[in-house]
């Protein structure tokens, strides 16, 4: 269980967190999605007590970090795989970390075993794979066999296997009961990996709630509709009071499925050359929910490109 | 004592305080090996001339201890023993133990093999160890090496860059301490009470064997204090730096 009341965070003139309140719960994984520089590893730090709020407080388990003793086996964190001296071995690393802890040295090949390493547990991290090295984060993460586990953009540079095989272990150590909290900036990949959201942009908050819940309040549901008489199916759907949308030789509809639609244009005539219902992407809907909280604006701004976007499709 | 094995585990996983230690004795026992191979009766061997190296071995081991902090910034893996261990105080005092140890560890065999060596080469001089000077001379050596490195840590702890923590050490111990005694009118008598100055002072005071020209020996110390009084002197300074290195890290966001 993860709590954060109020957590606020200021460097000089940017409030890089802004009073964010939200909880993390046993049992599921738990999304912290978010555009770049958003917020979300300094609040992962604050959670760990390695950087001091500006205001607030982050609790785990109803403790800050700081008061945690032997805090490795409450809390396993990878926030960076590349947090590791390059010319220590893999299980050098381990080593002394599970002797800070007071945690028997077998338990080492236990989670180098767990992760698939066991076979480099002598080579030196400076020469691993990105995937190796956050092979190893994890490791480091599980040592303690920790109730709460928080990672930062676990997935980032990794391929698809490795991002597939993260995947299902976040699952695998959630379906145990542990508390998982995963940061992501991409929506996508949340979609796949988290039960629950929670979605900041510029260090606030902007949604809370299930993963579903989230993807389904923010994709809007369109139908695209081709006819030849398409004059006379504009009356018609005007008339319903739906909201419609001119794209070249078609009609946006939104607000009405496309059985109503076909129904409409078989009541009225209208021979119709296409009817094909538009799904929003996730990377839409999160622009569209992010797009003013983004920090660092290209210079096309956040709803321009989805539709850029929209129009690519 | 957990937390010291594991600075233990830290230090020794890594290479360099092998090298450093490499060097350090290269340097000393290779001054002291020069020193008694060039002496005759114009400048015969004496006690001093045997730790004609130490200056260097200073050097060598604050390069070590600063290094054992910066390169855990620089690879963040104090972040994860912050994570590890959150009460940065322990952590950190446990490190600088561990590596002044291995500092005065260093002092005490370049000290002795130094004053080995010349006695083998020049086994007609008196080098005996029949004095509280000449005990200082030596095993002393090993004091100094220890404050020097916890000097180190802390400027590290502070400085957090390599580069940054290792030439601010350099410059103030070897350049800036003697420069100071450019300055007229004042700059002998501030010369007197800076660390480093006051530290040689324990090594080499007391009998002050300057009699010798100084290039036959370390540099005699112009502080006045007692030779004991002088290493308190020192130990004092590195403490006040460490307690505020601590302190730093302890405010600052790791």
């Amino acid at each position: 269980m993860i709590e954060a009341r109020g957590l606020s965070k200021r460097y000089g003139k940017t409030l890089a967190v802004d009073n964010l309140s939200f909880s993390v719960t046993p049992g599921r994984v738990t999304g912290f999605l978010g555009p770049n520089g958003a917020g979300k590893s300094t609040t992962m730090r604050m959670i760990l007590g390695l950087d001091t709020p500006t205001g607030g407080s982050a609790l785990i388990g109803g403790k800050p970090y700081a008061d945690l003793k032997h805090p490795l086996r409450t809390v396993g964190a990878l926030l960076d795989a590349k947090w590791v001296h390059p010319n220590r071995s893999a299980r050098g690393h381990l080593r002394w970390l599970a002797r800070s802890n007071q945690l028997p040295a077998k338990r080492v090949d236990e989670v180098l075993d767990l992760v698939g390493l066991s076979g480099v547990a002598n080579k030196r991290a400076g020469g691993f794979s990105l995937g190796m090295s956050q092979r190893l984060g994890i490791a480091g993460a599980l040592l303690g066999d920790p109730q709460v586990l928080l990672f930062d953009e676990p997935v980032n540079g990794l391929d698809p296997e490795g991002i597939l095989w993260i995947r299902k272990f976040m699952h695998r150590l959630a379906d145990e009961g542990r508390t998982v909290f995963v940061s992501s900036h991409l929506l996508s990949e949340m979609a796949l990996t988290a039960q629950d959201l929670i979605v900041i942009g510029r260090g606030r908050l902007i949604a809370h709630s299930s993963t579903e819940e989230f993807v389904a309040a923010a994709t809007e549901n369109t139908v695209r509709v081709r006819s030849p008489q398409l004059a006379v199916l504009r009356g018609a759907l005007g008339r319903t009071g739906v909201s419609l949308r001119d794209e070249g030789d078609s009609l946006v509809v939104s607000g009405m499925e496309s059985a109503d639609i076909g129904e409409l244009a078989a009541a009225n005539g209208v021979v119709l050359h296409e009817l094909s219902p538009q799904r929003g992407s996730l990377e839409e809907a999160f622009m569209q929910l992010t797009g003013d909280s983004v920090e660092y604006h290209t210079d096309l701004d956040a709803p321009a490109a989805a539709d850029l976007i929209a129009a690519g499709k | 004592m957990t937390l010291l094995a594991v600075e233990r585990l830290k230090l020794f996983t890594t290479r360099s305080p092998w090298w450093s230690m490499l060097a350090a004795l290269v340097v000393t026992i290779g001054f002291a090996a020069l020193m008694a191979g060039t002496s005759d009766d114009t400048a015969p061997m004496d006690l001093a001339a045997t730790q004609f190296g130490y200056n260097f071995g200073v050097v060598v081991v604050m390069v070590m201890a600063a290094l054992a902090v910066t390169t855990e910034y620089r690879f963040s893996t104090i972040r994860a023993t912050f994570l590890a261990v959150p009460n940065r105080t322990a952590a950190l005092l446990a490190k600088t133990a561990v590596v002044a140890t291995l500092g005065a560890l260093i002092g005490a065999v370049a000290a002795f093999g130094s004053w080995g060596i010349a006695t083998l080469i020049t086994p007609e001089a008196d080098l005996a160890l029949d004095s509280p000077y000449a005990w200082r001379a030596v095993a002393g050596v090993a004091l100094v090496y220890f404050f020097s490195a916890v000097i180190a840590v802390a400027v590290g702890t502070f400085i957090r860059h390599s580069a940054g923590a290792i030439s601010a050490l350099l410059i103030y111990s070897q350049l800036v301490e003697s420069l100071v005694q450019l300055i007229p009118n004042v700059g002998d008598d501030i010369y007197k009470w800076l660390p480093f100055n006051v530290a040689n002072n324990f090594v080499t005071g007391d009998p002050d064997p300057s009699a010798r020209p100084v290039e036959f020996g370390p540099p005699p110390s112009t502080a006045e204090l007692s030779p004991w009084w002088s290493l308190a002197y020192f130990a004092g300074f590195a403490l006040v730096l460490l307690i505020l290195s601590i302190v730093s890290a302890n405010k600052r966001d790791a």
